[in-house]
């Protein structure tokens, strides 16, 4: 199932399939390891809902709903 | 001299080897982007002296924030003999990605693993030779903290910067190299150094790239067309991206190896075990604690530098004796008074402030007159000018100011360590969502808070915001956060009102005049962010750095950087103005001393001249012959903001021997009658006046240093904007301040209220007009 990353909830785990967007916030998210391929945890969310917290090959990293909103992953499943 | 330049990510060690290296003082935080500018130091073991830089953090070659811009650049430009890239070891496949793209650029490079010492703690291990073989370059393990294998690493170091090095790429995709290889020979054409970096940049439609070599996108453009990958199409940015990563997890991902296997099995069943950093996260960044927590946290900071009633046990501890109280000394009152204890920051700022006064005061407790200045007394003879000079001009000023350094570097010994703890990137974290409501984002808050200290590191401190114009607004509302020298105003002419008007509340005023100041900052940013500095909230993709514990030596490299700065500032900037102002204020126009009588001279005339000026703030004309001291102690406030009380406590010494002024002095009850008491009846200012004065001293252009610092720190052309800026909201805010609270009183109503009212629809209005502007002319390119 895909979605986006602001969609996830608090304890998903999901596989980056696309980043959209343009200019410098997808270059950022590129540099700050935000690719395809990549797994993103979503952590936990800010006291206000958020920002929110992922954890991105083996550092944590925070970003807003905006930029969450053009991340595009595949949920894996609990089993 | 050979150069070597540290290149890396934020937060992986970079200027903790720097330290190390050079035994400098650079300072080490856990923020991601502390180094922001280049910082350079000599290392001197080996048989040449190296230089060594240390560039900004970055997490790529395609620089995002200002100060990311200075590291490529002198990457770049500054051809330095050896790039040493330090690479956080514990995190291996986020620091490589810079790694692949230094390696494009004609320069030797050596790679510093970093961490090594928690890597072996934690029981794991890496092979650094297989690390070595596949980037091609040398590797080093060291610790930076430990000073382990620093000498290995600079000899190392030594030895690859000896030889050039032409850069390679570790991009596999044929099409792509075939691109990238036709760019290259357009580029080489053309002469451009490293021809490969460049190229490569320009496929990935790196921004400065393509401004720079507009001529070469349609060629770019045209093999786009051609191009398609199974995954990403045609998008080059992506690809190359992905390659990176996939070149770094596919050769290093069994690079490191971990200590029992069972944990990564277990990891894969549990899929995020809990370390300990996690656990304190949990607490601290809790969804309703979190909140909580800080407020806590900051109350706590600012009662352990200003309190003079520590833990409110004022009342327990009232004159039983228990610690020793010092009276009739030079140190009366210096652990605790009537009022309470003293937090641990006012017992240092007595300490300095009492020492300082057994030099220098006119009256000391226990001694009478200070050394210095009874002795020079009895040298030179009463009245002498030069006595007045050291004593109530030079040396005043002076320590007027060094006083505050105690309870400045307290406050910054409690910043650093929620900085070295990497408490504060979580405070960002937490506080973004409220700061976006008014265009900033959550690291605007760091900043800020320190305002309430001191302006000065507060406004350095901005240099960690990513966009040009939210710097420029914080920056600019930084002073509204009442600074440590702006709080003896507030109490000062809170305790006059109470005396003199038998009205308020010493805590009552005080606090809501923070309040002002706070409000003053939402109001003029959110008009800011919609009219000169509009743009889009600057995105918030940042790094949380885990949590450990602050270093004793970082910390006081820290605080030792910023005492020296402090110390600094006070003798230079400080000290000359302070001469300044007590040469204008004992002497007249005819240049003859004047030894205290000081409505003859230089300052009196030119306060008189502005007076009328701040009529509409309630402190103007309408007051008496002694009006003009509130423009003069609003005047000499843009030295210091101390010496707004220091004026009027000059001042009133001479007002209150003036005859007419006896029977209003015996109209005030309580037998001690406070100067600025003195100074609220003897001008004939009302309460409304009084509280514009406050306003306006909190709301205007800050003090000499602060404005140094702004204009340091401000983009290019800024600063003039801002000096008006400070002005018309000072002079706005306190005449609208001025006119509400007559609004309230049966003499005043009557001009107040159709005053105010022509206020409030100008504001309307002009607020309709900028919102129906920002509508047809939406941010371009955001």
């Amino acid at each position: 199932m895909l979605k986006k990353l602001d969609e996830f909830q608090v304890g998903e785990t999901g596989l980056i399939k696309m980043v959209e967007g343009e200019g410098r916030i997808r270059r950022r998210l590129f540099d700050m390891g935000v690719t395809p391929g990549a797994t993103v945890y979503l952590r936990k969310k800010a006291p206000l809902g958020d920002p929110l917290e992922v954890t991105i090959r083996g550092y944590e990293l925070t970003l807003r709903k905006n930029e969450a909103h053009l991340v595009i992953l595949e949920v894996k499943e609990d089993q | 001299m050979k150069r070597f330049a540290l290149a890396g990510n934020p937060n992986c060690g970079k200027t903790t080897l720097f330290n190390s290296l050079t035994g400098s003082t650079a300072h080490v935080g856990n923020w991601p982007g502390v180094t922001v500018e280049k910082k350079d130091g000599v290392y001197k073991k080996l048989k040449e002296p190296i230089s060594i830089i240390d560039l900004p953090g970055i997490y790529s070659l395609s620089p995002y924030t200002p100060e990311e811009v200075i590291s490529r650049n002198y990457i770049l430009d500054e051809h330095p003999d050896c790039v040493i890239n330090i690479i956080d070891a514990t995190n291996l496949e986020r620091n490589l990605y810079l790694t692949t793209q230094l390696l494009e650029i004609n320069v030797p490079v050596i790679v510093a693993l970093n961490m090594m010492d928690v890597l072996v703690k934690n029981g794991d291990s890496i092979d650094v030779e297989s690390i070595e073989k596949k980037l091609g370059v040398p590797v080093v393990s060291i610790s930076a903290l430990k000073e382990d294998n620093l000498e290995e690493l600079m000899s190392r170091a030594l030895e690859a910067s000896n030889q050039p090095r032409e850069g390679k790429t570790i991009i596999s995709n044929k099409d792509l190299l075939h691109l990238i290889g036709d760019v290259r020979i357009a580029f080489e054409g053309q002469k451009v150094e490293n021809p490969l970096f460049h190229a490569i940049k320009l496929v990935e439609k790196d921004e400065l790239e393509t401004k720079m070599h507009p001529d070469l996108i349609p060629m770019v453009e045209a093999f786009k067309k051609t191009f398609n990958d199974e995954t990403f199409g045609n998008d080059f940015e992506a690809v190359i991206a992905d390659s990176r990563y996939q070149f770094i997890s596919s050769n290093f991902h069994n690079s490191v190896k971990r200590k029992e296997v069972e944990i990564v099995e277990d990891k894969k069943h549990k899929k995020h075990k809990e370390s300990k950093s996690d656990r304190i996260d949990k607490v601290l960044t809790h969804k309703v604690f979190g909140l909580i927590i800080f407020a806590v946290i900051l109350f706590l900071v600012f009662h352990f530098t200003f309190s003079e009633n520590l833990f409110y046990l004022g009342k327990i501890f009232e004159n039983n004796g228990i610690a020793p109280s010092f009276e009739g000394t030079i140190y009366e009152g210096l652990f605790w008074t009537d009022k309470g204890i003293n937090s641990p920051g006012v017992m240092l700022f007595n300490f300095f402030d009492m020492s300082f006064s057994a030099l220098i005061g006119d009256d000391v407790p226990g001694i009478g007159m200070g050394v210095i200045r009874s002795g020079m007394i009895n040298a030179l003879g009463e009245g002498h000018w030069f006595t007045g000079f050291v004593c109530d001009g030079a040396l005043n000023g002076l320590f007027a100011v060094l006083g505050f350094l105690p309870q400045i570097l307290f406050l910054f010994l409690f910043f650093s360590i929620m900085e070295d703890t990497g408490y504060m990137a979580r405070v960002a974290f937490i506080l973004d969502r409220i700061f976006r409501k008014f265009g900033l984002s959550g690291r605007a808050f760091i900043p800020m808070i320190m305002g309430f200290g001191c302006s000065v590191p507060a406004m350095v401190n901005t240099r960690t915001l990513a966009d040009d114009k939210e710097r420029t607004s914080t920056i600019r509302v930084i002073p509204f956060f009442s600074c440590g020298a702006k709080l003896p105003i507030l109490v000062a002419i809170a305790g006059g009102i109470l005396q003199v008007f038998h009205a308020g509340n010493v805590d009552v005023i005080t606090y809501s005049m923070y309040a002002v100041g706070i409000a003053a900052a939402i109001i003029t940013v959110l008009i800011m962010r919609h009219t000169t500095l509009r743009g889009e909230t600057a995105p918030f993709i940042m790094e949380l750095p885990e949590y450990h514990w602050p270093q004793f030596r970082s910390l006081m490299i820290h605080l030792w950087d910023k005492a020296k700065h402090f110390v600094k500032k006070a003798f230079t900037i400080i000290l000359a103005s302070t001469i300044v102002v007590w040469f204008l204020s004992n002497f007249g126009w005819n240049w003859h001393y004047l030894d205290g009588d000081i409505s003859n001279s230089m300052i009196a005339g030119l306060g008189q001249f502005i007076q009328p000026l701040f009529t509409p703030l309630g402190f103007g004309s309408q007051l008496n012959q002694f009006g003009f001291v509130f423009a003069v102690a609003a005047i000499a406030g843009l030295i210091a903001k101390e010496d707004v009380i220091a004026t009027f406590a000059t001042l009133a010494a001479i007002i209150v021997v003036s005859p007419e002024m006896v029977p209003i002095i015996e109209s005030i009850e309580d037998g001690d009658v406070a100067s600025t008491s003195v100074m609220i009846a003897g001008t004939g200012i009302t309460w409304q006046g009084c509280i514009a004065f406050i306003a306006f001293n909190m709301l205007t252009i800050p003090c000499f240093a602060a404005c140094a610092t702004a204009k340091a720190e401000l983009p290019k052309g800024k600063f003039k904007w801002t000096l008006l800026f400070w002005i018309v909201t000072s002079y706005v805010g306190s005449s609208a301040i001025y006119l509400f609270l007559s609004m309230f009183d049966a003499s005043s109503y009557v001009w107040a209220i159709p005053s105010f009212a022509g206020l409030a629809v100008l504001a309307a209005v002009a607020i309709y007009f900028v919102r129906r502007y920002n509508k047809s002319h939406p941010i371009v390119g955001a």
